[in-house]
């Protein structure tokens, strides 16, 4: 390992456990193993894509590596750091090369805040803008970059259309450099018309930036076209992981069949020629390990 | 005798913000037996032409501004609540995005079922629970005798939406409306529920209009699909004519910023170090017109890189699509096939690329 210079991003045996219900002295009765043993890398200027149905864990994973969530096992080591023991502040210089763009924009942000305040904001906490008019200088050119007029920084999220809104959310993300964006279902909650443009967005600020991602998203076609590796997940861990042609073109384990299998294709003739391969939702095995079928490519399979 | 008959219908929302333009002069034909797809994307109208017709939206905000929808013969928006009723759900079924707020969840899936069939006065309370244990099965639901006397908070999200599937048909309706029926599960449960559809259609000879934002839903299940935008219908006919000999700028420009399904389409692996240049897809530019001050002519125009100064400032009607399938219309100005051959990619000009 000495040889090889640390990944981005490593996930070692990362494991969340939830307590859905207590006895009478407090002992939990009833675990969900929300995600459970997940061990992966991202290197730089990589994008993985993290698949599975919801409550798979993929968004949990994600929560998992930005510290939004304390894992019960496992590590998380970013630019070889173990960042699972870190205190805030010690966590602070990490925050600036690893942050999160959310599903719905809206949510995300501060509705009394004008967005370029909202985007000017990390800059500010981080000491990174001299003046105001510096501070406007440095949002304005961050709003051109994510294609919106500068014009736009004094108004209110809510005169902001959905994808105008992922753009905001976008900037934000990007202000402080981060070498690792964690996107959550980033295209999920836009209209169909408008998709194309934030995946696009990705594409081009991934080209021009450097920056790895981590795209947790449930359309398939999306997350072909965009990352260029795949991890699968069913009930927490992962079944299947290897480049985007290796996962989609050959797919060994048989959620994964099914998961491409199932997904309707825009033109008739080929939907009409469509065969589903039926998956029943058992979880995996204990026992199963991950083994690499071809280089780079992992199934989980039967110990 | 076409089963349904939507004759210029027009649907405005009072807000405070001003009046939302929310249907605008639909007008189409459903036959009896026939799939009808309605593609759209949020504020198309899709959702609120059929509410508005069953008599679900809200008034005030909502009114209907004008026109007529003919079930059987009868005008369904001038009919008394209580006769309206009885056809909701009965000759007409419907089905919702989320079964969980559809779904009543202090009481049994049998009592619902039956209370479906039985407020329509079809059958006795015992038969119609015998009924309910059939439908469970007919659905796709395993162990229907057992199941069918648990509580929805008892069944996973597909197993919810197989039971929302199950009150829909209930009656053996004449025809059954999905909204976003599919879009909350998971992509395998989804694929299930379609093919369940594809089923019961056969089993049960119903007319469905399956509503989803999804072109790919409607490929696989519609024998018609109708692209709606900015309250209005752009275009419509079989659906291999529209995807296939696609004739409105919004549909092409919907299918082109799919991603590339082709098989054996193989992206290069990502090696550290060496940026390469990955494919952008074919993005439509601008968004969504903002429906309380809609463009005045075609709604599409100001997105539109074949616009014409006449879809700037003049609706197009929707009409039969010249040298196309029978029944393929389009609500256009321009011809797209014709634009297409000297702009076969539709660049934008120079004042449309504004971003959303």
């Amino acid at each position: 390992m000495n040889a090889k210079a640390a990944p981005l991003l490593r996930v070692d045996g990362l494991t969340k456990h939830f307590h859905t219900s207590k006895n009478l002295f407090g002992k939990p009765t009833h675990t969900v193993k929300a995600v459970d043993g997940v061990s992966f890398e991202i290197g730089y200027g990589e994008t993985l894509g993290l698949v599975g149905e919801s409550g798979s864990g993929k968004s949990t994973t994600g929560r998992l590596i930005l510290r939004l969530e304390e894992p019960t096992a496992g590590q998380v080591y970013f630019e070889g750091q173990e960042i699972g023991k870190l205190s805030s502040g010690q966590l602070s210089p990490i925050r600036k090369k690893l942050q999160v763009v959310f599903q719905d924009p809206f949510s995300s942000l501060n509705p009394r805040l004008r967005v370029g305040d909202s985007v000017g904001e990390p800059l500010q906490t981080h000491g990174l803008v001299s003046s105001g008019s510096d501070k406007r200088d440095k949002v304005a050119a961050l709003f051109k970059q994510v294609g919106l007029d500068p014009k736009f920084m004094d108004r209110f999220p809510h005169q902001f259309s959905g994808g105008q809104r992922q753009r905001i959310g976008i900037a934000r993300a990007i202000a402080l450099g981060p070498k690792l964006i964690v996107a959550d279902e980033p295209i999920t909650a836009l209209d169909v018309s408008i998709q194309a443009q934030i995946v696009n967005l990705f594409l081009d600020l991934q080209e021009e930036l450097g920056m790895a991602y981590l795209f947790i998203a449930h359309d398939l076609g999306m997350v072909r076209h965009l990352c260029h590796r795949v991890a699968v997940m069913l009930r927490g861990r992962i079944v299947e992981m290897g480049s985007t042609e290796q996962v989609f073109a050959n797919p060994q384990h048989p959620y994964t069949q099914a998961l491409i299998s199932a997904a309707p294709i825009p033109d008739p003739d080929r939907e009409a020629l469509r065969r589903r391969i039926p998956y029943d939702l058992v979880p995996p095995p204990p026992g199963a390990v991950l083994r690499e079928v071809d280089p780079g490519h992992w199934a989980l399979s039967a110990a | 005798m076409p089963l349904l008959e939507v004759k210029d219908l027009t649907v405005r929302f009072d807000t405070g913000g001003g009046t939302v333009h929310a249907v605008s002069g639909v007008t189409y034909a459903l036959e009896p037996g026939e799939t009808l797809g309605v593609v759209g994307e949020s504020g198309s109208g899709k959702s609120v032409h059929v509410l508005s017709m069953l008599g679900l939206i809200p008034k005030p905000p909502g009114r209907i501004a004008g026109g007529q929808v003919i079930f059987e013969g009868r005008d369904l928006l001038t009919m008394p609540e209580g006769e309206l009723r009885q056809i909701r759900g009965k000759k007409i079924g419907v089905i919702f995005q989320d079964p969980m707020t559809s779904l009543n969840p202090v009481l049994t899936v049998e009592t619902q079922i039956a209370e479906a069939i039985t407020s329509h006065g079809l059958m006795s309370r015992k038969s119609a629970k015998a009924r309910a244990v059939e439908l469970l099965d007919l659905v796709g639901i395993p162990e229907p005798q057992k199941r069918v006397t648990q509580y929805p908070h008892q069944f996973s999200g597909g197993m919810r939406q197989r039971a929302m599937i199950a009150i829909g048909v209930a009656c053996e309706p004449k025809l059954l409306i999905a909204d976003e029926a599919t879009t909350a599960l998971d992509v395998t449960v989804q694929a299930q529920i379609l093919d369940l559809m594809k089923d019961l259609k056969k089993k049960l000879g119903m007319a469905m209009i399956w509503i989803t934002h999804d072109m790919g839903v409607v490929a696989g299940l519609a024998d018609n699909v109708q692209v709606m935008y900015g309250g209005r219908i752009m275009e419509r006919g079989p659906a291999r004519a529209v995807f296939n000999d696609t004739r409105s700028a919004y549909t092409w420009g919907l299918l082109r910023s799919l991603p590339d399904h082709s098989e054996g389409r193989v992206y290069e692996t990502h090696t550290p170090g060496q940026a390469k240049k990955r494919p952008r897809l074919q993005q439509i530019a601008g968004a969504p017109p903002d429906m309380t001050n809609p463009p005045p002519g075609d709604p599409f125009a100001p997105r539109n890189p074949f616009a014409t100064e006449r879809c700037h400032r003049e609706v197009p009607p929707l009409v039969q699509a010249r040298d196309a399938a029978p029944g393929h219309l389009v609500a256009a100005w321009y011809d797209l096939p014709r634009a297409l051959l000297t702009n076969p990619t539709g660049a934008v000009p120079a004042a449309a690329g504004e971003a959303a």
